[in-house]
């Protein structure tokens, strides 16, 4: 297995730039996952590690050796497509043993590998089936089977569980993971949904635009995204942003809204705009009877363990995770407050988020 | 009460009905000629030019022995001091009052066509689904513009270049030989073999091939292993397309070839027999034409419905 280091990678399209001088290291046994939504270069930079395209300009180190410019076939990497892409005029047996083939192993050697990785994805009894008979599942597990048959460098992974129906996408996450830490394999894995990322990854890096917005583990890019992109994109609902029309200075640790001041986490960073943004995930809200932000609840969204509700105040729309038996009616009035000093100070000029106590 | 035993989308049993009847006239019809020919190839030379044509004859051999043998024809009291006829096709002929001076070229001829047309076939269709391929997925430029191209070449019969073609092929030495000939029906058929299997590969997802790269081949090993295989569909029809082409065509068979590399079509009208054609001869010689091409279709006809199936599961 190996660390794969990703160095100013950049791919263009004619005028089109698909991904933007990015930076990243994967390390040895890690699970990455590049998130973000269609078009954000995700799948361009999962194909440049694999050999599918060509930089435009850049590195990418594979154990400390540039595989950048190397042809697919010589970088050792195995790579799971969204559509599987199984020969569909081989059998099981045959897709299995078709990367073997190439590396001059006898036949022998050859059917105990594939045996060997068949009984790992427990598709042992399926070898002998026609690809197109096969559920989704399988022929998932059959994809999966294909990539690790030669134990390769690293795995690459283009929203392999895009296709599969909701409930056993959650059963192929668990395993998926499950296999990763079984066979010690590094895996960049390749997906828009951030429920699937949030599970399986060791760190997600957050792509937008070609860029590279935070690489970190799912636990920091929750809590403590460093762009408002990142802090929306993840989360469902994602953060709500409510302005704040003054400027931020180091030190500051309350702001004013609307008539009341609200304590911050105390700041490392000032601003230099005076339109600014409070970032605060729904939970981290709270309903109360007094002294609080004032609003109407304008709708309720009931999410089985809990409660969204959506409150139209002064300040634009807000969300409100609540525990699901609180009683609430539409047009009610309502007062809310933050829950804890976990709030995120966003600059309004370049949307990154400040420095302070709480992000640091 | 409602029938309920078949799906709304399924015919009823009037609709199959006139179905199989339309077939069965339209098969009628288009197969008296071809029936017809075959019968004449097993009648005798008389009874295939009497009036009123017979529809039932005694069977006789003697079209397909005409068509294998030359003969000529002797005097009754030469004939008379022949040892018996060896064989039933030399007593045959003796009956007519000929003897067998040898073989006719009907079997070089024949071989000719088979040489030919297989291989203008396979350089078509081989030639023409790496062009296929190169066009589907690579940038190339101009590619509108090339496809434009190589479809021209078909705005005009292939007839209409005749005389140059004569003149290059003579200049080239390439008159009355195999290889000119396969090379001639090979560029005619490219075209079409190039546009029918760029639709094919066009709907192959790259996704194939990339796995197939990643796995350790080459691009041009992916190609044979894994994306051809699943051309199959569309290389059948294109092989059935030009191999029907290149085995029928008479026009620059009867211009270029006339001694080595002449193919079946223009020697079988040449089938003259005493005192006129010999219907039984060119029927015999027609049926056995026809049988080839057909095997041909046959065959493929099997991938061809392979390939709908294949087609119906995407993924």
């Amino acid at each position: 297995m190996a660390e794969i280091e990703i160095k100013n990678l950049h791919k263009s399209f004619g005028d089109f730039v698909a991904v933007k001088n990015s930076n990243l290291v994967i390390e040895n046994k890690e699970f990455f996952v590049l998130l973000g939504p269609s078009g954000c270069g995700k799948t361009t930079t999962l194909r440049m590690i694999a050999g599918l395209e060509l930089p435009t300009s850049g590195n990418i180190l594979l154990d400390k050796e540039d595989v950048g410019y190397l042809r697919a076939s010589q970088r050792d990497i195995a790579f799971v497509f969204q559509l599987f892409a199984l020969y569909p005029h081989m059998n099981v047996r045959n897709n299995l043993a078709f990367p073997l083939k190439m590396q001059k192993f006898s036949k022998t050697e050859v059917d105990a590998k594939v045996m060997e990785a068949a009984k790992l994805l427990r598709i042992d009894h399926l070898l002998k089936s026609k690809v197109s008979s096969l559920a989704g599942g399988d022929r998932q597990r059959v994809a999966l089977g294909r990539a690790l048959v030669r134990r390769p460098k690293a795995f690459l992974m283009d929203e392999p569980l895009g296709t599969l129906d909701a409930e056993f996408r959650e059963l192929m996450c668990l395993e998926l993971r499950k296999l990763h830490d079984d066979i010690d394999a590094t895996t960049v894995y390749v997906t828009h949904d951030q429920q699937e990322a949030m599970s399986m990854a060791d760190r997600i890096a957050v792509m937008n635009e070609g860029e590279v917005l935070q690489a970190d583990s799912p636990k920091i890019i929750y809590n403590k995204p460093k762009t408002k992109f990142v802090a929306n994109f993840i989360g469902s609902p994602g953060m709500n942003f409510i302005p704040i029309k003054e400027k931020i200075t180091p030190n500051q640790s309350s702001i004013k809204l609307l008539d009341s001041s609200l304590k911050i986490p105390e700041q490392r960073e000032g601003t230099n705009s005076n339109e600014n943004f409070l970032g605060v995930r729904p939970e981290n809200l709270r309903l109360v009877s007094e002294n609080g932000v004032k609003g109407n609840i304008f709708g309720v969204e009931y999410l089985g363990s809990r409660k969204i509700l959506t409150v139209e105040t002064q300040l634009g729309n807000i969300k409100i995770r609540v525990d699901s038996d609180t009683k609430v009616k539409i047009n009610e009035q309502i007062q809310f407050d933050t829950l804890n000093n976990n709030q995120i100070i966003f600059d309004g000029s370049n949307d990154m988020a400040l420095q302070s106590e709480f992000m640091s | 009460m409602m029938d309920t035993s078949r799906s709304p989308s399924e015919a009823s049993g009037f609709s199959r009905k006139l179905a199989a009847t339309i077939i069965i006239v339209y098969m009628v019809v288009t197969l008296i000629p071809i029936s017809w020919m075959v019968a004449t190839s097993f009648k005798s030379v008389d009874s295939a030019i009497s009036y009123p044509p017979e529809v039932f004859f005694e069977p006789s051999l003697e079209g397909y022995v005409n068509l294998f043998t030359n003969r000529s024809r002797q005097p009754k009291d030469y004939l008379d001091t022949l040892p018996p006829p060896d064989t039933w096709y030399e007593e045959l002929v003796r009956s007519r009052e000929m003897v067998i001076t040898g073989p006719s070229k009907f079997l070089p001829r024949y071989s000719n066509s088979l040489i030919i047309g297989f291989g203008a076939t396979f350089f078509s269709v081989f030639l023409g689904s790496l062009a296929a391929y190169a066009l589907s997925r690579f940038k190339v430029p101009l590619k509108d513009d090339l496809l434009f191209f190589i479809l021209s070449t078909r705005m005009f019969p292939p007839i209409a270049v005749a005389v140059p073609i004569f003149i290059m092929y003579r200049k080239l030495g390439l008159g009355d030989t195999h290889v000119g000939m396969i090379i001639l029906y090979t560029v005619v058929n490219l075209s079409l073999s190039v546009w029918l299997l760029k639709g094919f590969m066009d709907e192959i997802p790259r996704e194939y091939e990339e796995a197939a790269m990643i796995d350790g081949y080459s691009r041009m090993q992916a190609f044979f292993k894994v994306v051809l295989p699943q051309a199959t569909t569309g290389i059948a029809a294109t092989a059935i397309f030009c191999m029907i082409f290149s085995w029928n065509e008479y026009a620059f068979a009867v211009l270029l070839t006339q001694f080595n590399a002449q193919t079946a079509p223009p020697f079988i009208p040449t089938i003259i027999g005493e005192g006129g054609l010999d219907w039984p001869a060119i029927g015999a010689g027609t049926t056995l034409f026809l049988i080839p091409v057909m095997i041909f279709t046959v065959v493929l006809r099997k991938h061809l419905l392979r390939g709908i199936t294949f087609g119906a599961v995407r993924k």
